[in-house]
């Protein structure tokens, strides 16, 4: 009985030690804001996203064009607007890219804090 | 030792609350130390679960019978494997099995994902806590494996149907499978929650739901094959409801794994997912709860309890939660693409997921209909066989074509000449199959005709899939066949993987149709000596005996089986009396042809003192394909499960574009 209290203290001891850890690692930070994305990395990561998503469509289509399950006419119908999406979509990067540089000032005054690694 | 158990587990509970709490207050004012402290405490909440579930084994191993528990479940007289397999076989144990694997499975997605997706993660947080907090407060309050009294000379054992090596898998993986499907939706809620409802949830959630949807899978055929042996009916699946318990839930996931590619392909149906994914979840809920509230008649509810409206009320409290947050987020969930046409292969996995999840709710009515009628008029009346083979049949068969067509038709469109192109060689082999069957008699069964029909679809487009897949990357510069067909699966593990995973339901659906539409029964009540035929067997029986075993008498009749004159040696079928939890289970002689795929299943039904036996007898063509396609199942999932480091690298690029580091 007195030993499996002992280890059950000794049990939540421990986890409160480990719950408390962050704060006592730094007990002062400089910043304890949790670094989230914002706006314009948000909607940089759409575009990737939807630039990763239609070139791997892409090189799904080119792959099955030459194995044979899509017919030729069937990938001529569908490569011209996928490259043209392909297209607009590194193009938005670009334009996004362009214009985070334009902001890249104000931003610099954001608070950053540590990101939570 | 009962209270270091009992200690842990208020641990538990106080670690998961802390999480849930400190998480929602870090997520939602931004506090950086406060949301590592609510991770820490999860994974702290893990390591006291661990506590507490070496206490209970620790007791389980030494028979201490002052826990409640382990006299209730166990026996001196019973083997080790079997003590142990009494951790999860009873009502605490199982749930103290959830908590562990599920405080587990939180600690492991939450430290594997945080470096590329924490503002999501600070948000999945205290949905795994929340989660926690329900199981930990049943095992501390409601249900505790740790409760003690005076220690009775020994235990009241195990039930006999449970004393076998099927259940040191069986249960572990099914449980697995449950509280596996919480990750993709503590990861969903942590996206709506969060507002972040890009792709990410879906990455991170991938592999985690192929796991949970794979161990559900192979729990299940394990379960299977345990009732097949063990259970002594002469089947493996009977629709009882805790089974169809395990089977809804890896319904939902299986649609979820096909639509999640739509959103990954086009962007859509994300809706879709989301709520595919809350089923997924309430559907494992479901089971656990049925299995364990002992609600429903089933020779898995080995119990009756108290937690059932526990479980009743934290399932309508996740159902409305999640069903709120998607409305509330519905405008981030628009999609930005549309269906372009009917036929493609989006219309086609739209098609599949309809099936899948009308299947799925057809057995979920099945499952519910006798509670609800015994609530409304006080009499349970139970939805037999017939009613879910006939929902299995109206949307299996279409599942069945469907899944031949979906992987070969375009993204976007397909002209319908290019599909009859696509499909000519597939469908010549179909036609070619079922007129040959129907030649050799295989017509008595159409609903068995039709599925060998379209399972040689299935498999003639899965073949072709691979001989043109090869040769196309021969053609781009491997350097032999084989290197070609490695290759092939190394650059796109889902679709080939995916394509194996196809080929065991092709499998599973030929050893289901054989062993159903296709077999033959027979009784007798047999004297020593005398004979009975089937299908072209010839059984004689011989003797009866009967063997004292470790826990059970063992009483065995022998018959001689012979075939077209041919000796097939001897099969051994009869009972086990067990002597300290009084019952008597049927132990089945089983005969496997490894050639044909054929059983010969005999139960001695009725053993009469004067030494007759009352045998049934099966003949069961291809059954042991359903045993193999779990096997093929497995490597299909090993494939796609497998990292693939090109996503890998693909991902850390798209998180080092917008600045944040890659740690993944």
């Amino acid at each position: 009985m007195t030993l499996a209290l002992l280890l059950a203290a000794l049990l939540a001891i421990g986890c409160v030690v480990a719950v408390a850890l962050p704060f006592l690692r730094e007990p002062d930070p400089e910043s304890d804001d949790l670094a989230e994305l914002d706006e314009s990395e948000r909607r940089r990561l759409d575009l990737l996203e939807a630039r990763d998503r239609v070139l791997a469509s892409l090189r799904e289509l080119e792959f099955d064009h030459r194995t044979g399950a899509v017919s030729d006419e069937d990938y001529r119908a569908l490569v011209g607007p996928l490259r043209r999406d392909a297209a607009n979509a590194l193009q938005a990067l670009e334009r996004e890219g362009s214009t985070t540089t334009a902001e890249a000032p104000k931003n610099e005054e954001r608070p950053v804090g540590k990101r939570i690694s | 030792m009962a209270e270091l158990g009992r200690a842990a587990l208020i641990v538990t509970l106080g670690l998961s609350t802390y999480a849930l709490v400190a998480g929602a207050v870090a997520a939602r004012l931004g506090r950086r130390r406060l949301a590592q402290s609510a991770q820490n405490a999860l994974v702290a909440a893990f390591c006291s679960t661990l506590v507490a579930s070496a206490v209970l084994l620790g007791a389980l191993l030494r028979n201490d019978f002052s826990f409640t528990y382990v006299a209730r479940t166990t026996s001196e007289a019973l083997p080790t494997a079997y003590t142990i397999s009494a951790f999860w076989g009873g009502q605490e144990g199982s749930l103290l099995l959830w908590l562990l694997v599920l405080t587990g499975f939180g600690a492991a997605a939450v430290r594997l994902n945080r470096g590329w997706a924490r503002d999501l993660i600070v948000w999945v947080v205290p949905v795994f806590a929340a989660v926690a907090v329900f199981f930990s407060f049943l095992v501390v309050a409601v249900a505790s494996p740790f409760a003690t009294q005076a220690a009775p000379p020994d235990g009241a054992g195990m039930t006999p149907s449970l004393q076998n090596p099927y259940m040191l898998a069986h249960p572990p993986l099914l449980y697995l499978g449950y509280v596996g499907l919480t990750v993709p939706f503590a990861f969903a809620l942590g996206a709506l929650l969060s507002g972040r409802t890009d792709e990410r949830w879906l990455v991170a959630t991938r592999r985690w739901t192929l796991f949970a949807w794979t161990a559900l899978g192979v729990g299940q055929l394990l379960g299977a094959h345990w009732a097949y042996v063990e259970v002594g009916w002469g089947g493996y699946y009977a629709w009882d409801p805790v089974e169809n318990a395990a089977l809804m839930p890896w319904l939902a996931a299986t649609a979820f794994l096909h639509s999640v590619m739509i959103q990954e392909k086009r962007g859509m149906l994300r809706v879709w997912n989301v709520l595919l994914v809350i089923l997924a979840f309430s559907l494992s809920l479901f089971g656990t709860f049925l299995t364990r509230s002992g609600v429903v008649n089933s020779i898995h509810s080995f119990t009756q309890s108290s937690i059932g409206p526990w479980f009743l009320a934290f399932i309508g409290v996740v159902v409305a939660v999640s069903v709120g947050l998607v409305l509330w987020r519905l405008p981030l969930l628009r999609s930005p693409t549309k269906l372009e046409s009917p036929i493609s292969r989006e219309a086609a996995f739209l098609y599949n997921n309809l099936l899948l999840l009308a299947l799925c709710l057809a057995i979920l009515w099945g499952v519910v209909y006798p509670l609800l009628s015994e609530a409304v008029r006080g009499e349970a009346v139970v939805l037999g066989r017939e009613y879910y083979d006939f929902f299995l049949r109206v949307f299996g068969l279409p599942l069945l074509l469907l899944m031949g067509i979906g992987p070969l038709v375009a993204w976007r469109r397909a002209s319908l000449a290019s599909l009859l192109t696509t499909f000519r060689w597939s469908t010549g082999v179909a036609l070619l199959t079922g007129a040959t069957l129907l030649v050799l008699g295989a017509g008595s069964s159409v609903p068995g005709l039709v599925a060998y029909t379209f399972s040689a679809f299935v498999t003639a487009t899965i073949v072709l899939e691979f001989a043109r897949g090869t040769r196309a990357r021969k053609a781009l510069g491997a350097t032999s066949w084989p290197g070609a067909f490695s290759s092939l699966i190394a650059r796109n593990r889902r679709r080939y993987g995916g394509y194996v995973v196809h080929a065991s339901i092709v499998l599973l659906a030929i050893g289901i149709a054989g062993s159903s539409a296709f077999d033959s029964v027979a009784e007798a009540r047999l004297e020593r000596g005398e004979s009975m035929e089937i299908a072209g067997y010839r059984l004689v029986y011989r003797t009866l005996d009967e063997r004292i075993a470790a826990n059970a008498t063992e009483i065995r009749a022998t018959l001689a089986v012979e075939r077209g004159g041919d000796d097939l040696g001897t099969l051994e079928a009869g009972k086990n009396a067990y002597t300290i939890e009084e019952q008597v289970s049927n132990e089945v002689g089983i005969r496997s042809d490894p050639l044909t795929g054929e059983d010969l299943f005999v139960i001695a039904e009725q053993i009469d003192p004067d030494g007759t036996v009352y045998f049934r007898v099966f003949v069961k063509p291809l059954v042991n394909l359903i045993w193999v396609a779990g096997i093929v199942f497995l490597l299909g999932s090993l494939i796609t499960l497998w990292p693939d480091a090109r996503e890998q690298r693909r991902l850390a690029e798209r998180t080092r574009e917008i600045g944040v580091p890659a740690t993944r």
